[in-house]
C-alpha cells in the first residue's frame, strides 16, 4: 500500500481507480484526479451566481446551475425590515440574476442561500456567461493570481461563481476582452506558465485596441 | 439541462449605442458562413450552410406525383423543417412546434412566392403526373438566425440538386441513379432578417439577442432585388419608415449572402 486514493478515486484490491477523465495528481502518497468535466457539488461556503426563477411567500427559488433547489430567504438578503405584505419583485425580480453564498446544504440536497456579506448583491448591468465549473479554480488562479490579473489589465469587475457562472462589467470593449480572457483560460487551464501568457495575451490586445482608436 | 444566460438588459443597451454583446457591428454577419453542397447522397441535393456557430442541413427529395387538380399542369413544392432537440436545449423531440412551423414557412415562401422554380416545367403529363420537390431544413446547432441559414441552405441545396433517373413510361424511380438534369431554377431568392432592439436594428441575431428583440422582419428578396416575402416576428410594432428601412438593410444584406453563396458554390465544384 504505498499510495492511499483521494479525490475521485477507489481502491480495488491492489490497484487504485480513477472514477472519472481528469487529469493526475500527487501529493504526498494520496493520489486524487482532477476531473475535466461534471457537474458541480453545491459545497457550504461556495460563492456562487444564480438566477431567480420564481418567487415564493417566504423568499426566492434561484437556479443555481445544480441539480438540486436552492432558496434564498428573505431574512438572509436583506438587513431592511420586509412588511408581511411587501412585493418581493421588487427587491429581486423573477429572471435577475444575484451572487449569493451558500449557508446550507440539507442531507436532501436542498441549498439555502444568503445574500448578507459584503460582495453578494442583485446584478445590475455587464453581462454574464457560463464556463465549465471545474476550470473556475484555474480561471481564479494561486490566491486569486489569474482574476486579479485579467480585473487589473481590463479594469472590469468580475465576480467568479464556483458553479462556472461568471459576471463582469466595465465597458463593452474591455467586457469582451475578459470574456475572451477567460474563455482562454479555460480552454488551455492545463498548460502550464498560464498566468504569464495571459499578462501577455492581454498587453498585446490592449495595444491593439489603443492603436485602433 | 442548463439554460440559456440571457444578458438582455445589456443587449438593450448596448443596441442603443450602437454596439453588440460580441463586439460585431449592427450590421455584420458572424463569420465564417460556409456553404457545402452534395453532403448527402441519398439526397437528390443537399447542402451544409454554417453562420458563426449556427449550422444548418437542407436535403431536396424529388418524387413523382400526380398534380393538384387547381394547378393540373405543374409540380410542387414542400418545406418542412425540424428542430433538432441536440441543436438547442430549449428543443424538445415530438411533433414540430410554432418555431419549426414559423421556420418551415419563411423558407418556403421565400421559394414559392419568388416562383424561384419553374412549376410548369416540372410537369410530365398534365393532370397525372408531375415532379414534387421535398426540401427538408434540419438544424445541427441552433446558435441564433435559423431564417437566414435556411433559406441560404435550401437556396444552395436546390442548386446542386440533380433529377434521379425515371422510367417515363412506368413512373418509377431509380434513386440510386442521377441525371445531369438540374431543377429549373428562375430566380434565387435569399432571406435576411433585421431585428429592431432598442430603436435601432441590426442583422444576424446570435441567441441571446433573439429572446431580446423588439421586432423583426425576415425579408426574402430575388437577384433584381424583387421582394417575394416578408415575416414580422416580435411583440413591438413597426412603423412604415421603419420597415422601409429593415427592408433597404435587408436587400443589401442579400447582395453580400448571395457573393458569398457563388463563391462558395465555386469554390465546391472545382
Amino acid at each position: 500500500m504505498d499510495y492511499l486514493p483521494g479525490d475521485n478515486t477507489y481502491r480495488e484490491d491492489e490497484k487504485i481507480y480513477s472514477k472519472v477523465l481528469g487529469l493526475v495528481g500527487l501529493s504526498g502518497r494520496v493520489i486524487r484526479v482532477t476531473p475535466l468535466s461534471g457537474p458541480y457539488i453545491p459545497r457550504v461556503g461556495d460563492k456562487i451566481i444564480g438566477k431567480v426563477i420564481d418567487i415564493t411567500m417566504s423568499g426566492w427559488r434561484v437556479d443555481t446551475e445544480t441539480a438540486y433547489s436552492a432558496l434564498l430567504n428573505v431574512k438572509d438578503a436583506t438587513t431592511r425590515y420586509i412588511k408581511k405584505e411587501e412585493d418581493l419583485s421588487k427587491l429581486i425580480a423573477v429572471g435577475d440574476y444575484v451572487i449569493v453564498k451558500i449557508i446550507n446544504v440539507t442531507s436532501q440536497n436542498l441549498i439555502d442561500l444568503s445574500m448578507k456579506e459584503p460582495g453578494l448583491f442583485p446584478i445590475k448591468g455587464g453581462r454574464v456567461i457560463r464556463i465549465n465549473n471545474q476550470k473556475v479554480p484555474r480561471v481564479i488562479g494561486k490566491q486569486g493570481s489569474m482574476i486579479t490579473l485579467i480585473k487589473n489589465k481590463t479594469n472590469c469587475e468580475i465576480t467568479v461563481g464556483q458553479n462556472g457562472v461568471i459576471w463582469i462589467r466595465g465597458t463593452s470593449e474591455n467586457e469582451l476582452l475578459a470574456v475572451r480572457a477567460i474563455k482562454l483560460v479555460e480552454e488551455r487551464s492545463h498548460q502550464e506558465g498560464l498566468t504569464e501568457k495571459m499578462e501577455k495575451f492581454l498587453d498585446e490586445n490592449l495595444k491593439a485596441e489603443v492603436a485602433s482608436s | 439541462m442548463p439554460k440559456m444566460i440571457l444578458n438582455k438588459e445589456t443587449i438593450a443597451q448596448l443596441s442603443k449605442e450602437n454596439q453588440r454583446l460580441d463586439g460585431r457591428g449592427m450590421l455584420e454577419y458572424r463569420e465564417p458562413i460556409q456553404i457545402e453542397t452534395n453532403i448527402s447522397w441519398t439526397a437528390e441535393g443537399s447542402a451544409r450552410v454554417q453562420i458563426g456557430e449556427t449550422v444548418v442541413l437542407a436535403g431536396v427529395k424529388m418524387s413523382l406525383d400526380k398534380p393538384y387538380n387547381d394547378t393540373p399542369d405543374e409540380g410542387g413544392i414542400m418545406v418542412n423543417a425540424e428542430l433538432l432537440p441536440l441543436s438547442n436545449p430549449d428543443y424538445e423531440p415530438g411533433p414540430p412546434g410554432i418555431k419549426a412551423v414559423e421556420l418551415a414557412r419563411v423558407t418556403d415562401r421565400g421559394i414559392r412566392e419568388s416562383k424561384a422554380i419553374d412549376l410548369k416545367k416540372l410537369c410530365l403529363q398534365p393532370g397525372e403526373k408531375a415532379w414534387f420537390v421535398t426540401i427538408d431544413i434540419i438544424t445541427l446547432n441552433d446558435a441564433g438566425n435559423l431564417f437566414d441559414a435556411s433559406t441560404l441552405a435550401a437556396l444552395a441545396a436546390l442548386k446542386s440538386a440533380r433529377f434521379p433517373v425515371a422510367d417515363p413510361a412506368t413512373g418509377a424511380i431509380d434513386y440510386r441513379q442521377k441525371t445531369e438534369e438540374r431543377l429549373p431554377l428562375l430566380k434565387e431568392p435569399v432571406g435576411v432578417t433585421v431585428c429592431k432592439i432598442n430603436g435601432n436594428f441590426l442583422v444576424d441575431p446570435s441567441s441571446e439577442e433573439e429572446q431580446a428583440y423588439d421586432a423583426r422582419l425576415s425579408v426574402a428578396s430575388d437577384d433584381k432585388g424583387a421582394i417575394s416575402a416578408i415575416q414580422k416576428g416580435g411583440d413591438a410594432p413597426l412603423s412604415i419608415e421603419e420597415v422601409s428601412q429593415m427592408i433597404d438593410i435587408a436587400l443589401d444584406k442579400a447582395k453580400f449572402l448571395r457573393k458569398i453563396l457563388s463563391k462558395e458554390l465555386g469554390k465546391n465544384q472545382k
